[in-house]
C-alpha cells in the first residue's frame, strides 16, 4: 500500500533520513521505533508532505507521491495525526472534526463520520461544544485522532500519541487505536512507548541517526536482545 | 455647557459610524489574523473603491445599487491584486518589510489617485431628509450604512462559523501548519481570506461613500483609527473589533462636538495608548 | 588586508571625509548642495530610527519625535523669540518625555512586533492631530514659517547661506555615525541583539530588557528630534504632514530599510537614494503631472522591497562576502 525506496530528507543543510526504505501493506499496521531525534517525526512528515524528500521513491497506492504537497497528500488517502496533536485550541470539538472533513470528498459524510467518531469516543460527544483548548490531554488526542478519522483515510499516521499522557491513559489510548485498527484502517505509529506499540502492531521498523537499523515482526524484534535492553527496557 | 440633546445626536451618531468602522477593523484583522500581515494600505483601497462608486453613479449613471456592486467588485480584485503581487513573494520576510511594502502601495495609491482624479473632493449626492425621532435628527444615508454594516457583520459571522472555508480561516489563524494536513491548500485559504479583506473593504466605501466624499488622501483620514480599533480590540480578534469600534467612533463623535473633530481623535489615540498599556493583548486578551 | 565590508565601509567614511570640507567650494550649485543637506539631515533622523529598528523596535511614529523637535523650537522663537540653542533643549526634554511615556509601558507589558509597530503609529497620529487642532498657535494644516531673524542669525540659527548648512549637515551625520558605530561596538551589542531575537532568553541571562529597550527608544527620540529642528531652522517651514504622521514616518523607516539597517552606512545609502529619486522624479515630471512622481516612487520602494529583502547596502555587503570567500558558498545544487 504504502513503499518508500531509499528516501533521503533533511531540514537546509541537514540530513534528518539517510536512504530509508520502508513499506505497509493493507490492513497492517506498523510501528517506527527510534531513540529522540532519529528522524521519525521527518519519516512522517515527508509520507504525509509536510516536507519534500531529497531523493528517493514514495509510492502510495500506485500513485508516486514523492514532493507533494501536504494536501493533496490527504486527498489520496493519508491522514496524519502530528506530534503534538495541534489542535485548533479555539475552535470547539465539532469544529475541529468539520475541519478534519474538510476534503471535498469527505464533506459529503461528514454527518456519517461524525457519528462514527463519537461512537468511537464518546466524551468527545459529550464535549462537542466545548472550545478544543479547554479539554484534557486525554481527550484531546481522542479529539486529534477522531479529525484524522474524519477525512475517511485509508493509512493514517500517529507521531506519538501517548506523548504527555498519564500511564493509566496510555493504556486507554492504545485500546483505543487498536479498536480503530479493528475498523480497518491501515496504521503506521511512531512511540516511544516501545513495549506497548509492539504489542499493538504487526511489524516494527527500528530507526537510528537517519537509517533504518533493524525491522522484523514485532514479536521478533521484541525477542532480540538488543532492542530488549535499549528500547523496552527489560 | 453644551446642550445635552447634541450630546445624545453625537452618540448616536457615533454609533452609526461604529457600524462602517467595524466592517473596516475586520476586515483588516481577518486578514491579520489568518496571514500575519498588517495592509497599512487597507483604508487606501477603500479610497479606490469610492472612487469607482463615485463614478459608476456620478458620471456614467448607474443606480446606485449597481454601482456600489461595482465597488464591492472592485474591492474583492484589488484584495486579490495586493495579495498576489505584493504579499505572497514576502509571506516570510521580516514584518518591517510587508508593513513597508503595504506602505509603499499607499504611497503609490494616494498620489496615483492625485494624478489621475486630483485633489478634489468628490461625493455621490444622494438627496435623503435628515430623520428626526425624537428631537434628534439622524442622517437618513448613515442610518442605512449602519444597518447594512450590521447585516454585513452578520453575514460574515456565518460565513466564518458556519462554512468549511470561513472555519479553516479561524483554523489557519490558530495554526497555519495543521489546516493543510487537513487538505486544504493553504494559498487558497490567504487567496479567499484576501478576497473576502477586499470585499469587507468594498463594501465599506459604499456605504462611506453616501455619507462623505472621497479624495486621494481618505485613508491617511480614517486608516490610523482603524489599526487603533485592530490593537484595541486585539490583532486578528474579531469580537474585540467589533467592540472597540463602537467604543472609538462614540469617543470621535462625542469629542468631536464637545471639542473639535481633531481633539476627538486625539482623545481617541490617547485612549489607545493608555488602553494599551492596561491591556497590551487588547481589550479582550486573556492574561497569560 | 582583507576587505570586509565594515572596512569598506570605514574606508568609504574616511575618504569622504578627506574631500567633504571642500566640496561646497569648488562651485557647487546651490540646488545641488540643497539635496546633500537634505540627504545628511535625514540621514541623521534615519540613524536615530534604526538605533531602535534594528533591535526588533519598529517605530512607525518617529514623526512624533520629529514634529515635537521642529514645532517647539519655531514656537518657542515666533512667540517667545527664544533662541533655538536653548529651544532645542526643550524640544529634546518633550521628545524624551514623550519617549519614555511610550516606550515605559511598551517595554515594561512587553508590547513587541505589530502592536509596537502600529502604538506608534498612534502616538505620530496623536502629534500630527493636535499640531492640526492647536491652529492658533500651529497654524494647523496650513503650516508656519519661521520668523525672520534680520541680522541675529547665529542667535535665530537661520541662515541664508547654504553653505553653512552643509556644515551643520556634515557634522550630524558624522555625529550620527559616531553614535551608530559606539552602539554597535557597546558591550551591550550581543545583549541586545539578544532581546530583538529572543526575550525570555535575554531576559533569564539577567539582562534588563526594559531599561535597555527605555534607554534606545529615549536615545533615539531625542536625536530624532534634534534632527527635526535642524530640518524646520534649514527649512525655516514647518507643516504637520512633512513633519509628523504616518507619511513622513514610513520615508524615514523606508531609508533605512531600503539601505539596510544592520550596517555603518545602509541608513546613509539608503536616504540618499531615496532622496535622490524623490528628487530626480520632482524634476522629471515638474508641476505638470501631479502626484507622478510620488507615484513612481511608491512603486519603486514596493518593488525594491520585494527583491531587495536585505536593504540595497545588505545585499552589496553579502555580495562582497560572497566574492571574498567563493568556497564558502554552499556546494548544494
Ligand atoms: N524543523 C527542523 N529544522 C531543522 N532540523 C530539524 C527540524 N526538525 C527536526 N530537525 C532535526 O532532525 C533530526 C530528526 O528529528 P525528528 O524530529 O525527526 O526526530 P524524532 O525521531 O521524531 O525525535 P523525537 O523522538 O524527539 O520526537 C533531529 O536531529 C532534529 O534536530
Ligand atoms: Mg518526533
Amino acid at each position: 500500500m504504502l513503499e518508500l525506496r531509499n528516501v533521503t530528507a533533511g531540514y537546509g543543510a541537514f540530513t534528518a533520513l539517510w536512504d530509508v526504505t520502508l513499506a505497509v501493506e493493507r490492513g497492517e499496521a506498523v510501528a517506527v521505533v527510534g531513540p529522540n531525534g532519529a528522524g521519525k517525526t521527518t519519516l512522517l512528515r515527508v509520507i504525509s508532505g509536510v516536507i519534500a524528500p531529497r531523493g528517493g521513491d514514495f509510492v502510495f497506492e500506485d500513485a508516486p507521491l514523492g514532493g507533494r504537497p501536504a494536501h493533496e497528500i490527504v486527498a489520496h488517502g493519508i491522514a496524519h495525526v502530528p506530534e503534538g496533536r495541534r489542535l485548533f485550541p479555539a475552535l470547539t470539538v465539532t469544529e475541529n472534526l468539520k475541519m478534519g472533513a474538510f476534503l471535498r470528498s469527505a464533506r459529503k459524510d461528514f454527518r456519517d463520520s461524525l457519528e462514527r467518531v463519537y461512537a468511537l469516543f464518546p466524551v468527545l460527544a459529550e464535549r462537542h461544544r466545548q472550545r478544543a483548548g479547554s479539554l484534557s490531554g486525554g481527550e484531546q488526542q481522542m479529539l486529534a485522532v477522531g479529525r484524522a478519522l474524519m477525512s475517511r483515510p485509508r493509512l493514517i499516521l500517529f507521531d506519538e500519541p501517548s506523548m504527555g499522557l498519564a500511564p493509566v491513559m496510555v493504556l486507554r489510548l492504545f485500546d483505543l487505536i487498536r479498536r480503530v485498527r479493528e475498523e480497518g484502517y491501515t496504521i503506521l505509529i511512531v512511540e516511544q512507548n516501545v513495549r506497548q506499540v509492539l504489542k499493538l502492531v504487526d511489524r516494527a521498523y527500528l530507526l537510528e541517526v537517519g537509517r533504518v537499523k533493524m525491522h522484523g515482526r514485532a514479536a521478533e524484534l521484541s525477542e532480540q536482545d538488543f532492542v530488549r535492553k535499549a528500547y523496552v527496557g527489560l | 455647557m453644551i446642550d445635552p440633546i447634541f450630546l445624545l445626536e453625537a452618540a448616536v451618531n457615533g454609533i452609526m459610524l461604529g457600524g462602517v468602522l467595524a466592517l473596516l477593523a475586520l476586515g483588516l484583522n481577518l486578514i491579520f489574523g489568518v496571514l500575519d500581515v498588517v495592509w497599512i494600505a487597507y483604508v487606501d483601497l477603500v479610497m479606490v473603491s469610492m472612487y469607482a462608486v463615485y463614478f459608476t453613479v456620478m458620471v456614467y449613471g448607474w443606480p446606485l445599487w449597481l454601482g456600489g456592486l461595482a465597488g464591492v467588485a472592485l474591492g474583492v480584485v484589488l484584495g486579490l491584486l495586493v495579495h498576489v503581487l505584493i504579499i505572497t513573494p514576502i509571506l516570510d520576510s521580516p514584518p518591517v518589510n510587508q508593513l513597508l511594502a503595504t506602505g509603499g502601495l499607499l504611497f503609490f495609491i494616494q498620489s496615483f489617485a492625485t494624478f489621475l482624479w486630483t485633489t478634489d473632493h468628490r461625493s455621490v449626492r444622494i438627496a435623503l431628509p435628515p430623520l428626526e425621532i425624537a428631537g434628534i435628527f439622524v442622517s437618513y444615508a448613515r442610518l442605512i450604512s449602519f444597518v447594512l454594516s450590521i447585516a454585513v457583520m452578520i453575514g460574515l459571522y456565518l460565513f466564518l462559523t458556519r462554512t468549511y472555508i470561513g472555519t479553516a480561516m479561524r483554523a489557519v489563524s490558530q495554526d497555519r501548519g495543521a489546516m493543510a494536513l487537513m487538505g486544504a491548500n493553504p494559498q487558497r485559504v490567504y487567496l479567499v481570506t484576501s478576497a473576502v479583506g477586499g470585499a469587507m473593504a468594498g463594501v465599506a466605501a459604499v456605504l462611506l461613500s453616501i455619507q462623505y466624499s472621497v479624495h486621494p488622501y481618505f485613508g491617511a483620514a480614517f486608516g490610523p483609527i482603524t489599526f487603533m480599533i485592530c490593537v484595541l480590540g486585539g490583532l486578528g480578534n474579531m469580537v474585540g473589533a467589533f467592540v472597540a469600534s463602537f467604543i472609538m467612533s462614540e469617543i470621535i463623535a462625542i469629542g468631536g462636538v464637545v471639542w473639535s473633530t481633531e481633539m476627538g481623535y486625539v482623545i481617541a489615540f490617547a485612549l489607545f495608548i493608555v488602553m494599551m498599556f492596561v491591556r497590551p493583548g487588547g481589550i479582550f486578551a486573556r492574561r497569560q | 588586508m582583507s576587505a570586509t565590508p565594515g572596512r569598506i565601509a570605514f574606508a568609504t567614511v574616511v575618504a569622504f571625509l578627506g574631500i567633504a570640507p571642500f566640496l561646497p567650494m569648488a562651485g557647487m550649485k546651490q540646488y545641488m548642495l540643497h539635496v546633500v543637506i537634505q540627504i545628511f539631515i535625514w540621514t541623521f533622523i534615519g540613524q536615530a530610527w534604526s538605533l531602535m529598528g534594528r533591535f526588533g523596535l519598529v517605530s512607525l511614529g518617529h514623526g512624533a519625535f520629529l514634529g515635537i523637535g521642529a514645532y517647539a523650537t519655531t514656537l518657542l522663537w515666533n512667540f517667545y523669540g527664544l533662541t533655538p540653542w536653548i529651544g532645542s533643549l526643550v524640544a529634546v526634554a518633550l521628545a524624551v518625555v514623550m519617549a519614555f511615556l511610550v516606550a515605559y509601558p511598551c517595554s515594561r507589558f512587553g508590547i513587541i512586533g505589530h502592536y509596537f509597530a502600529l502604538t506608534t503609529l498612534a502616538v505620530g497620529e496623536v502629534v500630527r492631530l493636535l499640531i492640526i487642532a492647536e491652529r492658533d498657535w500651529t497654524g494647523g494644516s496650513l503650516g508656519v514659517t519661521l520668523k525672520a531673524a534680520g541680522d541675529a542669525s547665529f542667535i535665530a540659527l537661520q541662515y541664508a547661506d547654504k553653505q553653512v548648512w552643509y556644515y551643520v549637515g556634515l557634522v550630524l551625520w558624522l555625529a550620527g555615525l559616531w553614535v551608530w558605530a559606539r552602539l554597535d561596538r557597546s558591550m551591550a551589542r550581543a545583549a541586545m541583539e539578544a532581546i530583538g531575537e529572543d526575550e525570555t532568553a535575554a531576559a533569564s541571562v539577567g539582562i534588563r530588557v526594559t531599561r535597555f529597550k527605555l534607554w534606545l527608544t529615549v536615545l533615539s527620540a531625542a536625536l530624532t528630534a534634534l534632527g527635526g529642528v535642524a530640518y524646520a531652522q534649514y527649512i525655516t517651514y514647518v507643516n504637520p504632514e512633512t513633519l509628523s504622521g504616518i507619511g513622513v514616518s514610513l520615508r524615514i523607516v523606508f531609508a533605512v530599510v531600503l539601505g539596510g539597517m544592520y550596517s555603518l552606512l545602509g541608513p546613509t545609502v539608503g536616504t540618499a537614494l531615496t532622496i535622490a529619486l524623490s528628487e530626480w522624479l520632482r524634476i522629471v515630471f515638474g508641476v505638470k503631472f501631479i502626484g507622478m512622481a510620488e507615484t513612481i516612487y511608491g512603486l519603486l520602494l514596493v518593488i525594491f522591497i520585494i527583491f531587495l529583502p536585505a536593504g540595497i547596502y545588505g545585499s552589496l555587503a553579502d555580495l562582497v562576502r560572497r566574492r571574498r570567500r567563493p568556497a564558502a558558498a554552499p556546494a548544494t545544487a
